[in-house]
């Protein structure tokens, strides 16, 4: 089954942890993203993994992690929450790094905002101890048609 | 006359966080090395590996390995402007993806740092395949001066 296939399988059934969509994305796989649905609601996790990490110092964790860990959860909520088959394309993406990420595990949630006929906006917020303070936030749009490109 | 070369600020200094930068655990997981340095501008690439696919279907790469390679290049552009150690932190990264980046080619990123403030760095930042023309994603930046105690080298 292809990932979107996948994933929407998984919703059907009720899935609380989506493992095997995460299997299907390489460099998901690689960051140790998980995926879990409690509730009707999405949170994605990223368990702490030396590979992670951007500045051994202090330590923290690589802002290419925080950003692509946020990108991959946007794209998987939206395509959870669309429960269309097309997969959606990245315009763009705006991420504010708030805080160092710690040596410990990093969760985000995303909210659609818009969702249009051709692009989708979506936030993104990740955090570790304390959901209300955020180490970063982001925000991208998505095209959900891919004909005009 | 524009973009006539200068050599960075602190070459000691530069070499070292350009070394220092590939080796940090996450860009060597990744693959990332340093290509060239010079005053206000600096260029990194990747090489395409399977385990930085983000669309199987495709074969594509994920974004997020496009905003590793640019946010470590984009950093190593503020160092070309440093006269001794500092440490520096991301504020902001916005990435526009101009086109999906070619399966199987390696990815480059040149960054220039065009503002070098006293707090402040602002740096803007091209992803490109072998056709510099046709860049797969435009970014811009801002980068906190000074903003640990922990310096780098």
């Amino acid at each position: 089954m292809e990932l979107i296939e996948t994933l929407l399988a998984g919703k059907e059934q009720g899935c609380t942890n989506y493992a095997a969509v995460i299997e299907q994305i390489p460099y998901a796989r690689q960051l140790g993203v998980e995926m879990h649905e409690e509730n009707g609601e999405l949170l994605f996790v990223l368990p702490f993994k030396e590979a992670n990490v951007g500045n051994p110092i202090l330590p923290a964790l690589h802002g290419g992690v925080i950003g692509g860990f946020l990108e991959n959860s946007a794209l998987l909520h939206l395509m959870w929450a669309r429960e269309s088959l097309e997969v959606p394309k990245t315009i763009d993406f705006s991420i504010d790094y708030l805080r160092s990420g710690k040596a410990q595990t990093l969760y985000a949630q995303c909210e659609i905002t818009k969702q249009g006929k051709r692009v989708a906006n979506v936030m993104m917020t990740a955090w570790q101890d304390d959901k209300a303070k955020p180490i970063a936030v982001a925000r991208a749009h998505f095209l959900l048609t891919q004909d005009n490109a | 006359m524009a973009n006539l070369p200068l050599p960075v600020v602190n070459q000691e200094l530069f070499d070292s966080v350009a070394k220092w930068f590939c080796e940090i655990p996450h860009s060597s997981s990744i693959g990332l090395r340093y290509v060239s340095g010079e005053r206000g501008l600096a260029t990194m690439m990747l090489d395409y590996k399977p385990e930085l696919i983000g669309n199987p279907k495709t074969g594509v790469v994920h974004g997020g390995v496009i905003t590793s390679l640019i946010d470590t290049t984009s950093g190593l552009s503020v160092f070309s402007w440093l006269e001794s150690p500092e440490a520096i932190a991301t504020l902001d990264l916005r990435i526009d993806y101009l086109r999906s980046a070619t399966p199987g080619l390696p990815i480059y990123c040149r960054a220039e740092c065009y503002r070098f403030g006293r707090q402040i760095a602002f740096t803007r930042a091209t992803a490109y395949q072998d056709d510099g023309k046709d860049p797969i994603a435009y970014s811009v930046g801002t980068f906190m001066r000074d903003s640990s105690k922990a310096t780098i080298k």
